[in-house]
C-alpha cells in the first residue's frame, strides 16, 4: 500500500536540486487523498494566474490584427474578425522599421564580439593566473556591478559628446571591449571550477597563456558564454536609453528608439493596430531566444541571486 | 617581458630562478588580461565618478566653458526647487509601495513555481517571459491596455461593475498604473527566490516533518531563514532598480499628468539632456546616488539582525 501510494505521490522523478515541500515520508491514509487535492489546487491556481499573466501580451496578438474600426470597438473584441494583416506592411511604409532592425543588430554584433572577448580575457586573468592586487581588482569588480549608473552617466556622456562619437553607434559598442562586470563575474566563477591541471598540462605541451585560453578553456566555457550572448541580446535589443541619449539621426535610430518615434508621428489619435504591430515584432525576436534560451536564461540569472 | 620569454625557452636556467621568473611572467599576463577592465574602470567608472562630482560644481551646458560655482546647484536643489521634491516624492511613493508587492507577490509565486507537479517548467517559463520583452514595446502595451475608453483594463473593470479611472491621463492613477504595470515583470524576481528555495536542503523538511511541523512552521521556521539571504539580494537590487526608473515613466507619460509621475531619473534627464544643464544634473545625480547608497547600508547593517547564513554559527 505505501509502496503504491509513494509512485502515486512522486508524479516527476525526483529532480536533483528540486526541493521537496512535502516529502514521501511515511504514508498514510488521508494523505494521498490531501496531497491530490493540493496538487488540483495549484493547478488551478497556477492556471488562472498564467491566463492573467498571459492576457497582455494575447491583447497584444490580438490588437495588431486589427484594423482601426476594430481596435476601437466597446466592448472590446477579443479574436479580431476579420484577422487584418494590412498593420504589418504599414508599419514598414510608415517608418523605417528594417533599417531600425538592421541598425539593432549592428550594435549588437559588436556588443556580443566585444563581450565575449573582453569577459573571456579578464576572467582568465582573475580564475587562472596569479598576480599582485589580484583580490583586490576582483573586489573593485564587483563592487562596481552596484554603482548606480547615474553618477557615471554625464561625464561619460561629456567624454564621448567632446571626442566626436555623439551620433555615432560608438558609446554603445566600444564599452563592451572593455568587459561587463557582471559578465566577468559569472565567467570567473565558473572558469574557477574546471580543474587547473588543464591549464598545467597545455603549459607543458608548449602553449601560452592565452593558447590555453582559446584552446583549452574556451571550448569548456560554452555554458557561460551563452549566458553572456544571450544576457547581451536581450540588453541591447531592450536599451532605450543609451540609444536615446547618443543617436540622433532617425536613420540611426534602433527599434526601441524608433517605437518611440513611430507612436509620436501619430499625434494625439494613437492608432493602437499599428503600434501594437510594431511592439510585436519588437517582441517576436526575443520570443524566439526565450524559446531557445530559456533554461540558460532562468539558471543565469539565478546563479548570480545565489550569490547575493 | 622577453627576458622572461627568453628564460623560460633557456632550460639552463637554476630552477629556483626559473620558478620566479615564471611567475612574475603569470604576473604580467595577468595583469594584461585584466587590463581590459581595469581601462574601463578607470575610464568609465572612477574617472566618470570624479568628473561627475567636479562638474555638479559648475554651471556647463557643454556648449560654452564650464563655470565654477561651488555649491550652489546643491543649495538651489536642496533648498529652492518644487520639481526635485516633487521627483523625490514621486520615486520614494513607487518604490515603497512596490518594493514590498514585489518581494510579497514575487515570493508567493516562487513558491507556487516550486510545488512538485507535472509540466511547472511551463509555467516557470510562462511567468518569466514578460520580464525579459523590450520595456518600451512593454510599455505601449500597457498604455494601449490602460486607455481609459476603449482599454481592456476598464473593459474587465467594468465587468464587475467598476467604472475605470482615466490612468495615465489622471494625475490621481497615473502612478498606481505604473505600479501595476511594473507588477507584470514579477517572474524576474520569481526565478531568483525559485532558485533560493532549490537550494534548501530537503532534508530540513523531512526533519521537521518527523518532528510534525505543519506547513506555516516549516514555512516561518526552514524556509524563509533559509531563503534570507536571497531576499537580502532581491531587496538591494530591487531598491537600487526602482530608484533609477526611467523607461516606462519616460514612455508612458513624460513625467505628467501634472508630474504626477516626475519620476527622479526622468527629471534628471530632462535638465540634463533636455536643458543641457550638465552641473545641475550631475548634482541631481550625485543625490539620487548618496540617497541609493544610504539605504543599502541601511539594508546592509539591518542583514546582521535577520539574513541567516548557513556556513555561519547560528545566531540563538
Amino acid at each position: 500500500m505505501a509502496q503504491s501510494d509513494k509512485s502515486q505521490v512522486f508524479v516527476l522523478p525526483a529532480q536533483p536540486g528540486l526541493t521537496a515541500v512535502r516529502p514521501a515520508g511515511r504514508a498514510r491514509w488521508g494523505r494521498h487523498t490531501r496531497r491530490v487535492v493540493g496538487h488540483i489546487v495549484a493547478y488551478m491556481v497556477m492556471t488562472a494566474m498564467c491566463i492573467v499573466f498571459l492576457i497582455p501580451l494575447f491583447w497584444m496578438i490580438s490588437t495588431s490584427f486589427k484594423d482601426r474600426g476594430q481596435v476601437f470597438l466597446w466592448p472590446p473584441r477579443w479574436i479580431p474578425d476579420p484577422i487584418v494583416w494590412q498593420n504589418f506592411p504599414e508599419v514598414f511604409r510608415l517608418v523605417p522599421f528594417g533599417r531600425f532592425i538592421i541598425n539593432t543588430m549592428n550594435i549588437m554584433l559588436w556588443n556580443i564580439l566585444g563581450n565575449i572577448i573582453s569577459t573571456l580575457l579578464v576572467a582568465y586573468g582573475f580564475a587562472r593566473l596569479r598576480f599582485p592586487g589580484r583580490d583586490i581588482f576582483f573586489m573593485l569588480l564587483i563592487a562596481t556591478m552596484m554603482i548606480p549608473y547615474q553618477v557615471t552617466l554625464i561625464p561619460t556622456f561629456i567624454m564621448f559628446k567632446l571626442i566626436g562619437w555623439y551620433n555615432t553607434y560608438l558609446p554603445l559598442t566600444v564599452p563592451a571591449f572593455f568587459g561587463a562586470p557582471f559578465f566577468i563575474f559569472l565567467m570567473r566563477q565558473y572558469m574557477m571550477t574546471l580543474p587547473l591541471e588543464l591549464d598545467d598540462a597545455a603549459r607543458i605541451d608548449g602553449c601560452n597563456y592565452l593558447q590555453v585560453l582559446y584552446r583549452i578553456l574556451t571550448p569548456l566555457c560554452i555554458p557561460p558564454l551563452t549566458i553572456v550572448v544571450v544576457f547581451t541580446f536581450i540588453g541591447v535589443w531592450n536599451d532605450y536609453f543609451g540609444p536615446l541619449i547618443y543617436l540622433n539621426d532617425a536613420p540611426k535610430f534602433t527599434v526601441a528608439l524608433g517605437m518611440v518615434m513611430f507612436e509620436a508621428t501619430f499625434y494625439g489619435t494613437v492608432n493602437y493596430g499599428l503600434l501594437m504591430a510594431a511592439g510585436l515584432m519588437s517582441v517576436i525576436p526575443l520570443l524566439v531566444l526565450y524559446y531557445f534560451a530559456q533554461d540558460k536564461l532562468i539558471g543565469g540569472i539565478a546563479s548570480v541571486g545565489l550569490k547575493g | 617581458m622577453t627576458k622572461a620569454l627568453s628564460q623560460e625557452n633557456g632550460f639552463i636556467k637554476p630552477g629556483r630562478q626559473k620558478r620566479s621568473s615564471l611567475g612574475r611572467q603569470e604576473a604580467i599576463w595577468g595583469l594584461l588580461c585584466i587590463s581590459p577592465w581595469l581601462l574601463g574602470f578607470i575610464l568609465f567608472t572612477a574617472g566618470p565618478i570624479i568628473a561627475s562630482f567636479l562638474i555638479s560644481l559648475t554651471r556647463w551646458d557643454i556648449v560654452n566653458p564650464p563655470r565654477w560655482t561651488g555649491l550652489s546647484n546643491y543649495v538651489q536643489i536642496l533648498t529652492d526647487d518644487k520639481d526635485f521634491r516633487q521627483a523625490l516624492k514621486v520615486t520614494t511613493t513607487f518604490a515603497a509601495v512596490s518594493l514590498p508587492l514585489h518581494i510579497g507577490l514575487g515570493l508567493g509565486l516562487s513558491l507556487l513555481l516550486n510545488l512538485k507537479v507535472k509540466g511547472m517548467n511551463v509555467y516557470r517559463t510562462l511567468f518569466y517571459l514578460p520580464a525579459v520583452l523590450p520595456a518600451v514595446s512593454v510599455t505601449f502595451l500597457w498604455v494601449w491596455i490602460f486607455n481609459p475608453r476603449f482599454g481592456l483594463f476598464n473593459y474587465l473593470l467594468s465587468l464587475v461593475g467598476i467604472e475605470g479611472p482615466a490612468w495615465f491621463l489622471s494625475p490621481r492613477w497615473a502612478l498606481p498604473g505604473l505600479i501595476i504595470m511594473s507588477l507584470w515583470g514579477l517572474g524576474g524576481g520569481a526565478v531568483i527566490y525559485l532558485a533560493g528555495l532549490q537550494n534548501i536542503p530537503p532534508h530540513l523538511y523531512e526533519a521537521a516533518e518527523i518532528d510534525g511541523a505543519n506547513f506555516w512552521q516549516r514555512f516561518w521556521r526552514i524556509t524563509i531563514p533559509l531563503l534570507t539571504p536571497t531576499l537580502f539580494f532581491q531587496l538591494v537590487m530591487s531598491l537600487i532598480g526602482l530608484f533609477q526608473t526611467f523607461v516606462s515613466a519616460y514612455v508612458a507619460t513624460r513625467g505628467g499628468p501634472l508630474k504626477s509621475t516626475l519620476f527622479y531619473m526622468l527629471y534628471l534627464y530632462q535638465k540634463a539632456f533636455g536643458s543641457l544643464q550638465m552641473g545641475y544634473g550631475a548634482a541631481l545625480a550625485w543625490i539620487l546616488t548618496v540617497i541609493i547608497l544610504v539605504l543599502t547600508v541601511l539594508v546592509f547593517r539591518s542583514s546582521a539582525l535577520w539574513v541567516y547564513y548557513e556556513s555561519e554559527r547560528p545566531r540563538r
